[in-house]
């Protein structure tokens, strides 16, 4: 079945570029918030980072990264809402395809796209962002990879529960985004109440921040099994539950 | 649905007939391994459609009746994708899309193109793994005369070699045409099955004769024979009802030993529409 795997992962980014909002949305979204933060930072703010002042602690990197898998999984949720709207999830399903080849094509689609965003961010940055030796680009790149693949399932997870395409986009977005903003990203965790930092343990992008941060700031991998780890168990999780509640029309 | 059972041949073009609502496409689903029945049986192609989905797909090919395809996919992808699903060659498809008056249409988004067409290219991906048995839902609705012509030659066609079609169809003259035997199903339940003809002539027997004759004797002639169970004058225009077949003759024989002029002269038959007017007392537009 790999050969109806890598024909429909085709197809469907042939599909995504043809649609220019989804595009944009996805691609150029990121890549300019990007860009604008490293303008910000080396036109309005002196010390030429955002993460200097003491109350503010974000890492644009970083900040790039999990938008752009955010948007990777909106974007997923939205398209799968749209087909099983349109009865082409149930189209597809009348084929020898298996349900799970289908599904990951979509979170190929969303993979290959990540990447590409991040690289173009990361060139298009590059007179903001000088990226010295010391950071390792591969690597926070992989990291990147894991985390959306992780977060991609949480979006599977959505999109079996969300009733209509209209509401798939500001579900997803009122899911995330509160997740994001507790995720270490803004501001330290370790000042949060009790209750609330034992929930800050509970989200995901708790481990996506630290494990990208920590991998463009130098760390070496072992220092992030954890985050690793808690990743692989949310995808555990989140699929096995998908599995259970995913709707097919 | 409640005690559905039936047998569809080798071979055969079988139709499930019934309103809306009546559990066609649910039934049709069931047979697909698209839908899982709450309970009962199912077989095709001596497989199980649950536990043998995919071996079943690549047997079978399927039209569904809602489908959709990605908005911007262009027609050639669609088909392309769809050979390589089944491992065909791609010429397979263009041969398709040639026979089915889409070629023109190859680099044409999905989205762009009209209902009747999306209606061909389903059909072009029902058939592209050269199924043993073909599942068409509606085939035809939303189709001009003339596609939906083409299209009954080519269900017929599929027949000819020697594959077998499960359609459902709201179209009595469809069923009529095209199906060597229907099922005519109302509210999840199979009311009767059997060839068209036999159908007609089981619940529908009556003989309709309508004809114009100046003869002011004419009516009461008719009305004196035997079979005959309602006459009705209008306009010069006589309409002579009864049962049996031998009512058309007799018509004829009564005209000719009174020696009556007749102007015009026809006969109505019923049809598949009348059967189902008569077992579910009402029309399948209602
Ligand atoms: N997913 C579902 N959940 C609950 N009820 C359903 C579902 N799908 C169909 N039904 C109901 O089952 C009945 C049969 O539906 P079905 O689609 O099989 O009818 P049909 O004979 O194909 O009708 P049509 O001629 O309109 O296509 C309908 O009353 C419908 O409301
Ligand atoms: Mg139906």
């Amino acid at each position: 079945m790999l050969r109806g795997l890598l024909k429909l992962t085709w197809v469907e980014i042939k599909i995504f570029f043809r649609e220019p909002l989804g595009a944009i949305g996805t691609v150029v979204t990121p890549v300019l918030v990007f860009i604008l933060f490293g303008w910000l930072g080396t036109h309005i703010v002196p010390e030429r980072s955002l993460a200097a002042g003491p109350g503010l602690r974000i890492d644009v990197p970083v900040f790039a990264a999990v938008l752009i898998a955010i948007n990777a999984v909106l974007s997923l949720v939205a398209i799968m809402a749209i087909y099983r709207e349109g009865g082409i999830l149930k189209r597809l399903r009348a084929t020898p395809l298996r349900p799970q080849t289908i599904l990951t094509a979509h979170v190929l689609v969303k993979l290959i796209l990540t990447a590409a965003t991040l690289t173009l961010a990361l060139m298009a940055g590059k007179r903001y962002y000088p990226v010295g030796a010391d950071v390792p680009l591969v690597g926070f790149g992989f990291a990147l990879l894991i985390s959306t693949w992780s977060i991609l399932s949480i979006g599977f997870l959505i999109s079996s529960i969300v009733p209509t395409a209209r509401f798939a986009q500001p579900i997803g977005a009122v899911i995330l985004y509160p997740m994001l903003v507790l995720s270490g990203l803004f501001f330290p965790l370790d000042g949060l109440p009790p209750a609330l930092r034992a929930l800050t343990r509970a989200l995901p992008f708790t481990y996506s921040v630290s494990l990208l941060r920590g991998i463009w700031h130098g760390d070496s991998w072992a220092m992030h099994v954890g985050d690793v780890a808690a990743l692989a168990i949310v995808f555990v999780i989140c699929t096995a539950l998908s599995a259970k509640v995913f709707r097919w029309e | 649905m409640d005690d559905v059972s039936f047998d569809v041949y080798d071979g055969e073009i079988f139709g499930l007939i019934g309103p809306n609502g009546a559990g066609k496409t649910t039934t049709m689903e069931c047979v697909e391994g698209l839908r899982t029945p709450d309970h009962g049986r199912i077989s095709v192609l001596d497989l199980d459609p649950f536990r043998d989905t995919y071996k079943l797909q690549d047997r079978i090919g399927v039209q569904l009746q809602e489908a959709q395809l990605q908005k911007r996919i262009k027609v050639k992808e669609a088909v392309h994708l769809w050979a390589s699903l089944y491992n065909k060659k791609t010429s397979e498809g263009d041969r398709l899309l040639e026979q089915l008056g889409l070629a023109d249409k190859r680099n044409s988004w999905f989205m762009t193109l009209s209902g009747g067409q999306k209606q061909r290219l389903f059909i072009v991906l029902a058939l592209i793994n050269d199924p043993e048995v073909v599942f068409l839902d509606e085939l035809t609705t939303g189709l001009d005369p003339q596609s939906r012509r083409a299209i009954w030659e080519l269900v017929r066609g599929i027949r000819e070699r020697g594959k077998t079609v499960f359609l459902t169809t709201h179209l009595m003259e469809e069923a009529e045409r095209l199906c060597d035997r229907v099922a005519i199903i109302e509210h999840g339940r199979i009311i009767d099955m059997d060839t068209p003809e036999r159908l007609i002539r089981r619940y529908c027997p009556e003989r309709t004769v309508v004809l114009a004759a100046a003869d002011p004797t004419a009516e009461a002639r008719f009305r004196s024979m035997p079979g005959v169970e309602e006459v009705a004058a209008h306009d010069g225009l006589i309409t002579i009802r009864g049962s049996g077949e031998h009512l058309v003759t007799e018509v004829i024989q009564c005209l000719s030993e009174n020696r009556i002029h007749v102007t015009d002269f026809r006969t109505i038959l019923p049809n598949l529409e009348d059967v189902f007017l008569k077992v579910t007392g009402h029309s399948i537009r209602d």
